[in-house]
C-alpha cells in the first residue's frame, strides 16, 4: 500500500541557511503520526512544505503516491490533504456557520458556482451542521468567528480543517494555549474526527503525543533523528539526549 | 435526539425570513414605481434617474470592496467603457435599423464592462491589497488618457453623442420623455440589485467573503483566491458597464469624464459613506452622494471641500458608514434598550448642529472673501443673511465652531456612556455578542 505521505531527502534553504536538511519521512495510510522536537526545529516549516505553503529547495514529497512538491496549496488540498494552523487562521468577520460551510463547498463539488443558492444545497447544509455539532459549536453558529473565545477558535480551526473530508489531516499544535480540561476535550475531538483518516500532528504536550500517536518522529535542527512507535521513541537514547532528556530534568 | 422538536420553530423562523426577504424587494419595486408619481417635477425625475444609475454603480463597486476586499481606484473604467459601447451600439442600431429596442442597450454596456474586466482582470487580481489598488489606479489613468487620444472611438473632449429615440420603440414608448427613461433605469436597478444580491448568496459570493477575510486560508480549503478575485472583478465590471450604459441613455452622450479618476473616486466615496459591510449600504451612499452632488453644486463653489470633510468624518468616526451606524442599533431595538440612548442623541444634536453651522459659515466666509468675490458676499444660512466682509460674521463663525465643539464634546461623551449602558442591557438580554 502506498504511503499517505512520503518525503524523500527534502531540503529547504532560506538564502544560505538550511532550515530543513535531508528530511525523510513516511506516514502510512490511516496512521496517527506525531512530529515532535524543540522550538525552532522546523516542525511548522515541515508542515508548510507538505501543504504547499512553501516550496522545497530540493527533494520530493508524495501524497498517496502522487508527487505534490511545487504544487500550490489549493491543488494539494484538492488532492485530499488539509491542514490547520498554529496561529488561529479563520475567517474573522464571517459567522462560525459560514466559516465551516466555506470549507465544505469545494469538496462538495460546488467550486466557483455563481448560479446556485448556497442556502439551498442540502448536502452542504447537513455536512456543515454535522461538523458544527462535532466541534461543539452549534450554539455559536451565528457568532462572527473573530468574537469566539480562544478555545472555541481552536475548535473551529479543527472544524475547518476536517470539513472538506480530506483523507490526510495535518494539525499544527491544536492544543497550544489550552487549559488541561480543554486539551482533553480537544484530544477526544481529534481522535473521533480523524477516525479512519491519516493524521499528522505537531504537538508540544507530551501526554497528548504519547496518548494519541501510533508513530512519532523527532525533528531536531531540520533533520529527523528518530522515527518509531511511542515505546521506541521513549527508549531511544539519541532522542533522550536531544530532546526528552531536557524535559525530564 | 430532539431534532424534530427543534426543527419546527426553525422552519417557521425561516419561512418568516423568506417572507420578509421578498417583502423588502416588493416594497423597493413599488417605491420605484410610485416615486415619480409623488414627486413628478422634471428636476426630481432627473435626480431619481441619476440616483438609480449611481445605485447600480455603487453596488457593483461593493462587489469588489465590501465583498471581496479589493480597493479599486479605477472602477469608472468599466462604467465609462460600458457607456461608450452603449452609445456606439445605439448609433449602430439607429444607422442600420437593427431590431434592438432601447431597454436592451444597458446589457451591451454590461458586456463592454465585462469584456474589459476579462481583459485586464487576470493580471490585476493576481494580488490584492496595495498592489491591486495601484494597478487599478494605473489602468484608470491609462484608459482615461487614451480616451482623449483615440478620437475615433471616444470622440475626444466632446465625446460621442447619440439619440435614444432613434431606436425601435417598445410598448409604444419612444423613451424621449424623462419619465420613460426613469422607468427604464428603475427596471434595470431592480434587475441588477436582485442579481447582485443573489450573487452574494452563491458559493462564489461566500468564498469572495472568505477571500476578503483571509486569502491565505482560502488556499487551504481548495480555492484559488486569484480565480475568486478575477470572477468577482468580472461581475463588478459587468454591472458597472450596465450603469454606464444607462448613463449613456440618460445623457445621450458618452465622454471621457465617464471613465476618469473623479468618477472612480465618487463611487468609492458613495460605497464607503453608505457602508461597505452591508449589501444595502452602497444604495444609501449612492442616494446621499447624488443628492449632495446635485444640491451642493448649486449653492456653493467649494462643494468638493464638503465632500472631503464628510468622507474624513465617516472614515474616522463611523468606519461602518451609514449602514453601519443604523445596524448598530438593531440589537438595542431588539433588546428594547434603544430608549436609553435617544435622549442623549437629542441633547447632542443641538451643539453638534451649531458646530456644523459654524464650520459651514467659516468655509463659506473664507471662500467668498478670498476666492470668488464676484459672486457677492452674502451667505444665506438657515434663513439668516451673513455678510462675508463683516467682522461680526467672522466672530459668529468662531463662536459657533469653538463653543459648539466644546459643548458638543461633552454631549458626545454622554452619548458614549448612554450607549454603553444600553449595550450592556442588550448583552444581558442576549441580543449582542
Amino acid at each position: 500500500m502506498t504511503a499517505a505521505i512520503e518525503i524523500k531527502s527534502v531540503e529547504k534553504r532560506f538564502g544560505n541557511v538550511s532550515i530543513i536538511r535531508d528530511l525523510n519521512l513516511s506516514v502510512a495510510q490511516g496512521e496517527r503520526h506525531a512530529i515532535i522536537g524543540p522550538n525552532g526545529a522546523g516542525k511548522s516549516t515541515t508542515f508548510n512544505l507538505i501543504s504547499g505553503y512553501i516550496k522545497p529547495s530540493e527533494g520530493e514529497i508524495r501524497l498517496n503516491g502522487e508527487a505534490i512538491s511545487g504544487l500550490r496549496p489549493f491543488e494539494i488540498n484538492r488532492r485530499g490533504l488539509s491542514r490547520s494552523f498554529q496561529v488561529t487562521n479563520v475567517f474573522a468577520k464571517m459567522s462560525v456557520w459560514e466559516n465551516v460551510r466555506c470549507a465544505v463547498l469545494w469538496a462538495s463539488g460546488h467550486r466557483y458556482a455563481f448560479w446556485k443558492n448556497v442556502d439551498h444545497l442540502p448536502e452542504v447544509r447537513q455536512r456543515t451542521a454535522q461538523i458544527l455539532e462535532d466541534i461543539h459549536l452549534s450554539h455559536r453558529r451565528d457568532v462572527p468567528a473573530g468574537l469566539l473565545t480562544y478555545a472555541e477558535q481552536r475548535e473551529l480551526e479543527i472544524g475547518i480543517t476536517i470539513a472538506g473530508g480530506a483523507n490526510v489531516i495535518m494539525l499544527d499544535e491544536p492544543t497550544a494555549g489550552m487549559s488541561h480540561a480543554e486539551t482533553e476535550r480537544a484530544v477526544a475531538l481529534i481522535r473521533r474526527l480523524t477516525e479512519g483518516r491519516t493524521l499528522v500532528i505537531v504537538e508540544h504536550d507530551m501526554s497528548v503525543v504519547f496518548g494519541l500517536a501510533d508513530r512519532i518522529s523527532v525533528l531536531v535542527y531540520g533533520h529527523i533523528i528518530a522515527s518509531g512507535t511511542p515505546e521506541e521513541i521513549r527508549g531511544n537514547l539519541k532522542v533522550r539526549e536531544a530532546y526528552l532528556g531536557e524535559e525530564a530534568h | 435526539m430532539n431534532t424534530a422538536a427543534t426543527n419546527a420553530p426553525e422552519v417557521l423562523k425561516e419561512q418568516r425570513g423568506v417572507l420578509r426577504f421578498y417583502g423588502i424587494w416588493l416594497i423597493a419595486a413599488l417605491a420605484l414605481i410610485v416615486l415619480p408619481l409623488v414627486f413628478s417635477s422634471g428636476g426630481s425625475l432627473t435626480s431619481f434617474s441619476l440616483i438609480g444609475i449611481a445605485i447600480i454603480f455603487a453596488l457593483s463597486y461593493n462587489i469588489l470592496l465590501g465583498q471581496t476586499g479589493l480597493l479599486s481606484f479605477g472602477h469608472a473604467v468599466h462604467y465609462g467603457l460600458g457607456g461608450f459601447l452603449a452609445v456606439h451600439a445605439m448609433n449602430a442600431v439607429a444607422a442600420h435599423d437593427l431590431p434592438i429596442p432601447l431597454p436592451f442597450i444597458p446589457l451591451v454596456g454590461g458586456i463592454g464592462g465585462l469584456a474589459f474586466a476579462i481583459l485586464v482582470g487576470w493580471v490585476m487580481t493576481k494580488r490584492a491589497g496595495t498592489v491591486f489598488a495601484m494597478i487599478s489606479l494605473g489602468i484608470g489613468e491609462l484608459v482615461a488618457s487614451s480616451s482623449l487620444i483615440l478620437r475615433s472611438v471616444f470622440g475626444g473632449e466632446s465625446g460621442i453623442t447619440t439619440d435614444r429615440t432613434a431606436l425601435p420603440h417598445m410598448f409604444g414608448w419612444s423613451f424621449g420623455p424623462q419619465i420613460q427613461v426613469y422607468y427604464l433605469i428603475a427596471f434595470w436597478v431592480m434587475i441588477s440589485a436582485i442579481a447582485m444580491y443573489a450573487l452574494t448568496r452563491t458559493p462564489l459570493g461566500r468564498i469572495c467573503n472568505a477571500v476578503r477575510d483571509n486569502p491565505e486560508r482560502v488556499e487551504f480549503i481548495g480555492y484559488d483566491p486569484h480565480v475568486v478575485r478575477y470572477l468577482a472583478y468580472g461581475f463588478a465590471g459587468f454591472f458597472a458597464g450596465i450603469a454606464g450604459g444607462l448613463a449613456a441613455i440618460n445623457f445621450e452622450i458618452a465622454n471621457s469624464a465617464y471613465l476618469g479618476a473623479t468618477q472612480s473616486g465618487l463611487v468609492l466615496f458613495a460605497a464607503f459613506i453608505g457602508g461597505i459591510a452591508y449589501f444595502f449600504g452602497p444604495i444609501l451612499g449612492a442616494i446621499l452622494v447624488t443628492y449632495l452632488q446635485l444640491g451642493l453644486t448649486n449653492i456653493t463653489t467649494v462643494w468638493q471641500l464638503y465632500f472631503g470633510i464628510i468622507f474624513i468624518g465617516i472614515v474616522m468616526f463611523a468606519p461602518g458608514g451609514i449602514a453601519g451606524l443604523l445596524m448598530m442599533h438593531r440589537p438595542l431595538i431588539r433588546a428594547r434598550s434603544l430608549a436609553m440612548v435617544i435622549p442623549s442623541y437629542l441633547v447632542a444634536a443641538l451643539p453638534t448642529l451649531a458646530l456644523a453651522l459654524g464650520v459651514i459659515l467659516s468655509i463659506e466666509t473664507v471662500a467668498r472673501y478670498t476666492a470668488s468675490q464676484g459672486e457677492g458676499n452674502v451667505i444665506n444660512l438657515v434663513g439668516i443673511a451673513f455678510d462675508a466682509t463683516k467682522p461680526a460674521t467672522w466672530a459668529v463663525a468662531a463662536v459657533l465652531v469653538v463653543g459648539g465643539f466644546l459643548i458638543a464634546r461633552i454631549t458626545w461623551r454622554r452619548v458614549a456612556e448612554a450607549w454603553d449602558r444600553a449595550a450592556t442591557v442588550a448583552r444581558d438580554r442576549g441580543y449582542l455578542v
